[in-house]
Formats: structure tokens, sequence, C-alpha cells
């Protein structure tokens, strides 16, 4: 390798992703939530547990889309991130008696500060080294949480039983659903959030480095802050949705956040399409239903479905979720003229 | 002393497994700038076919040799396939790759022969050797395959025309193509290369942590950190890193009370950020300038 190399021709990290094509219109948009509202109305219990995973799971990828699609950096460490927050949340719920819906800003505020800490040294690392930093955080998280020294508050390898919570004021609903419209609304609120996140000055930002780091300092940007920033966001998301995992899934245990967790975030954002966030949901669909078609096949099957499902999205459908309803939509565009 | 020099003799043991590795690592990353994550899964599923081999009763060195060649084979099957057509594909497109072909290997060796642990058969026998009660001999026989592979390849890379070839492809591409160097196979023998180096990791290994799906997850992570230890453009740095590491691992899980084997993962972790802080271009690695 020379020691001097052609910046110019040089692949970016990222596809780069205009900004209008980041969301849903407001039509599909209501659409999309009426669904959302209505669809626990008809269906049984699992069902409405499984869509609240949907949610939180969305959520997860919806960070990963941020960091990755918005200012164009990698993580394979996401599942670490989720494995704070949901632990974060489980110890101020069972030692501390708090209240589980204060525990979510906690969850994200220390998930935030831990992914800040971790994006200073990824400010020096870009693509591939990135990736490298995160894998090995992920990696190395079980080992982590299982630690001698913190049993008394994580439980250890046998984990942390978390209590479900109950409707309040008496609602007549169950637990399930009660938690699917909590789960239903944090969501929304975090979606619009990014949304004009990525509609601001700092999202600008993100998307300016995610283009051309140089051209983005030479215009001003600060790329270490704005670098940070992202990672930092991204990770309190995460957060977040860890929390509302531990609370929704009741437990948590080192096993359930390794790299295999993080492999799915990665393979739920491509599938949905790298910078189209309404696309998070259409990942974590994906990634939520089809190891559970697979494992009815074979135990064990669903990794190679994952691995296979990814390379056939890269090779054909390398925009994801996000090709394939701007296709649709434009032969519906089609029917409609004739 | 003696609890020292036996930690050191056992750290360099492990060591040439990470040197392994990181020299597989290193080739792949050479040859197209991007790390190998499923390296570690490709080296598993190699140690199971040799695993298998034996037990349809193939003797060891036989089945060594046939799973080389397997491994040989299935690295440029992997790279003309699966890599070649995303040589110009952003950065995000090729992490997605490895990370796919990681998920499909591990799955696959679970279905294939289960998750349940095996023992591993060792060539070298596991007795005192040279009757010093210092090191056994299939830890010396780990350093002296390591060895032999190590001097192999430096006369294959330094006196031969294909080593030469492939030097010029990887460090100056479009020059070589001028002088009729085909660096496409180029980059297709240094992923055999790659794959089967890491086989002989994984086989040489697999006694020691038994053989089952995720055996090379933590030596992997190790590898990778011996790599960007060593400065991931240089082979030789590979090699030392992966030896410095195993030394470290061994020193640091003896000396330090509380460090032990459930701290494995994060000492590595820990190891790669900091070198990556402060010096990102490792120990014998030319550090990148980018032009404008």
């Amino acid at each position: 390798m020379t020691a001097v190399q052609e910046a110019v021709t040089e692949a970016p990290a990222v596809e780069a992703v205009p900004k209008r094509a980041m969301t849903l219109g407001t039509g599909s948009s209501l659409i999309m939530l009426a669904l959302l509202i209505m669809a626990p109305l008809f269906v049984k219990n699992f069902i409405i547990f499984q869509l609240t995973m949907l949610l939180i799971y969305g959520l997860a990828v919806l960070a990963l889309n941020i960091l990755t699609g918005g200012s164009g950096q990698f993580s394979l460490g996401q599942s670490a991130f989720y494995a704070v927050g949901a632990y974060t949340s489980a110890i101020l719920i069972e030692h501390a008696g708090m209240n589980y819906a204060l525990t979510l800003p906690i969850a994200g505020v220390i998930c935030f500060a831990f992914g800040f800490l971790f994006g200073q040294p990824a400010l020096r690392l870009s693509g591939v080294y990135l990736a490298l930093a995160t894998f090995a955080l992920a990696t190395a998280m079980p080992q982590l949480l299982k630690l001698g020294y913190f049993e008394h508050w994580t439980g250890g390898v046998q984990g942390l039983v978390v209590t479900k919570p109950d409707a309040p004021f008496g609602l007549p609903i169950s637990q399930d659903m009660w938690l699917y419209y909590f789960t239903l609304v944090i969501t929304i609120a975090i979606y619009i959030f990014s949304v004009n996140l990525l509609k601001s000055r700092s999202g600008r930002a993100f998307m300016a480095i995610r283009d051309n780091e140089i051209a983005a300092s030479a215009m001003g940007i600060d790329v270490a802050l704005y670098k940070t920033l992202a990672f930092g966001v991204s990770a309190g998301i995460t957060g977040v949705a860890g929390g509302l995992g531990a609370i929704a899934v009741q437990f948590v245990a080192p096993d359930g956040y390794t790299i295999t967790l993080a492999i799915s975030l990665f393979l739920g954002m491509v599938v949905g399409g790298v910078g189209w966030l309404p696309g998070s949901i259409v990942g974590s669909a994906f990634i939520i239903f089809v190891p559970n078609i697979a494992e009815g096949i074979s135990k064990g099957l669903s990794g190679a479905v994952f691995g296979v499902l990814l390379f056939l999205v890269i090779f054909l459908v390398p925009h994801g979720a996000r090709q394939v309803a701007m296709v649709a939509q434009h032969l519906f565009g089609k029917l409609k003229k004739r | 002393m003696e609890l020292f020099t036996n930690q050191v003799l056992a750290g360099i043991a492990t060591g040439a497994i990470y040197a392994c590795m990181a020299l597989a690592v290193v080739m792949i990353y050479q040859a197209i700038d991007h790390l190998n994550f499923a390296q570690g899964e490709m080296a598993m599923f190699s140690t199971f076919v040799s695993w298998q081999l034996m037990q349809w009763g193939v003797p060891y060195w036989g089945a060594f040799l046939l799973t080389l060649i397997f491994s040989f084979l299935g690295g440029i099957a992997i790279e003309r396939l699966l890599f070649k057509p995303l040589a110009k594909a952003p950065i995000l497109t090729n992490v997605a790759g490895f990370i796919a072909l990681y998920a499909i290997i591990n799955s696959f060796a679970g279905l294939i022969w289960d998750f349940t642990i095996k023992q591993y058969p060792t060539p070298f026998g596991s007795s005192p050797f040279l009757g010093s009660q210092l090191i056994s001999t299939h830890q010396a026989g780990m350093i002296g395959v390591t060895l032999l592979l190590l001097i192999a390849l430096y006369f294959f890379f330094q006196f031969t025309r294909m080593g030469l070839a492939m030097r010029a492809a990887a460090s100056v591409p479009e020059s070589a193509r001028l002088v009729g160097i085909n660096t496409s196979w180029m980059i297709a023998l240094g992923w055999g290369m790659a794959a089967a180096i890491g086989s002989i990791a994984g086989m040489l290994i697999a006694p020691v942590v038994f053989l089952e799906p995720n055996m090379m997850l933590g030596v992997l992570l190790y590898g990778f950190a011996a790599a960007v230890l060593g400065g991931l453009t240089s082979p030789l740095g590979a090699v030392v890193g992966g030896f410095l590491m195993g030394i470290f691992e061994n020193l640091v899980g003896t000396y330090i009370p509380g460090v032990g084997n459930e701290l494995k993962l994060p000492i590595a972790l820990a190891l790669i950020v900091t070198v990556l802080v402060i010096k990102p271009a490792g120990l014998f690695g030319r550090p990148i300038v980018k032009r404008v």
C-alpha cells in the first residue's frame, strides 16, 4: 500500500441518501399510525407481545440507522448499548423500586454517556476500525455483565427477573396491551425526535460528514463533536429500547445480549434500507419473524437464513425496503394515470 | 521465577495461534482493505472438516493436509462467488457481507455437527516436553508448526515469482496490472492462503479450547487485537503482535488478581481500543495519509 492514498477515488463508506428520501409522506405516516393503533384490538395477548417487541427492535434499528444512515459511521456493537439500557432499567426497578416509566430516561442518559465516551476513541477510527472496535465491544459485553464484582446488582449469570407493570388508573386492559400502547407512545415520540433531528442543523452536519468528512470540516463543522454526538444519540435511543425490552420480556441475562443480537440489528438496518427511517420497522419485523419461521424448520437454522437473506439483499436490492417501497410507489403511480 | 517462565512459554504457545489468526486477517486486509469478520468461523469450519475426516478413519496428518487443501479452495471459492462482485461497493456493504458469511458458517456448522462440545485429538501428546515441567508437547508442537509455517511463508513471499506478484498486487495494484500481473487472481490466492493459515490455527487450538461452533470467537478477537497491535498493514507486525498478545494474556491472568478467564474478552477489547487511540497504525504499520 502506498503511504499516500487517493482519497478522491475512494468509495464513500455509506451511500448518500438525500434528506427528503429519509422519511414517509404525511398520508402514509397517518395510515401507518392508524394501523399501529388498531392492530392490538383484534389479536391475542401473545401476538400483542410480539408487536411490542417489533416496536422495541424497531427503535434499536432506528438508532443504528441514525448513526449509519445519518452520520455514516458503523456499529456492530449496538447489542452492548441495548444491554446497558436493559440492565439499567432492570436494576432500578428491582433494587431501587423505581417506577418503570422513570427508569427509561435514566437508561437513555446513561447509554448516551456511554456511547459518547466510547465514541471519543471512535473519532480517530473510521470505517473498518470502528466496526472492529464495536465488534470487540459486543463480544466482550456478556463477559462484563457476568463479572463477580457486579453480581450483587446484576445477578451474575442468572440475570434478573423484572415485574411486569399493570395498566394504571384502573384501565380495563390487559398488561400486554397497556405495555404495547406505552411502547407505541415512546416509539412515536422518538421517531418524531429523530426525523426532526435529521432535519435540523445537527442532522445536516451528520449528513455532510457522511458524504465527505474533509469537505464538512472545511465548511466549519466540528467533525469530532458531531461524530461523537451521533454515537451518543444512537446509543441513548438503543438504551431506551433496551430498557423497554427488559420490561416487556420481564427478564435480563448476559447471554441475551451477545454478538448475535448486534448482528440481528445490523441486518434489520440493511434490510430496512440504510438511511430510510420508516424502514426500521420493516427491518425489525424481519428480525423478529424470520427466526421464528426458520427455527420452526430446524434448530440453529436462523443464522444461515439471516446470512443468505443478507447476501440476497446486498446483491439484489442494495437499498433494502426503501427500494421496494419506491418501486411499488412508481407502479402505483402508473396504474393511477391509466 | 519458574512460574514466570512457565507462563511466558505458555503465552508463546497460545500466541502462536493468535499470530496465525492475525496473519490470516492481515493477508485479506492487505488484499482488499477490509477486515474479515468471518475469519474465525472459516477456521472453525475447517477444523470441523478435519475432525469429520478423522471420524471416517483418515489418520491425523492426512486429515490435516486434506483440510488445508479444502480450506484453500474454499477461501478462493468464497472470494470468487461472494466478494469479487463487492469490490467496488461501499464499506458498509462489505461489512454486511462479512457479517452474513459469519452467520451462515456458524449456523451451518451447528446444523451439521450440532452444538455439543467435542474432544479434538493432538498428534503431539500432552506429556511434559523433553521431561521439563515448563511446557507440554502439544504446546511445543503449536510453537513448532507456527514457526515452520512462518518460515515457509517468508520464503514464499521473498523468493518466488508468485510471492513477488502477490506483494506487488497488494501494494500497487495499478502498476502490478500494467506489468501483466493478474491482480484479481492474486486477491483470490490471498483469500485461499488466509483460509488455509486460519485452518492451521483452528486445528492447533482445538485440543485446548475443544471443538464447538463458537470456539473461535475469543481467538478471533485476540487475532484482531494482535493484528491491530502489530499494524494492519504489516504481516511481520501481525506475527509479533500475536506472540505479544499471548504472553500478555497469560501474565495478566497470573499476576493481576481477579483477572481470570472471565475477563479474557474485555482485556482484548481494552487492548484494541487502547492501541487504536494511542497508535492507530500499530507497532509496525505505516500511517495512512489521505490526499484531498
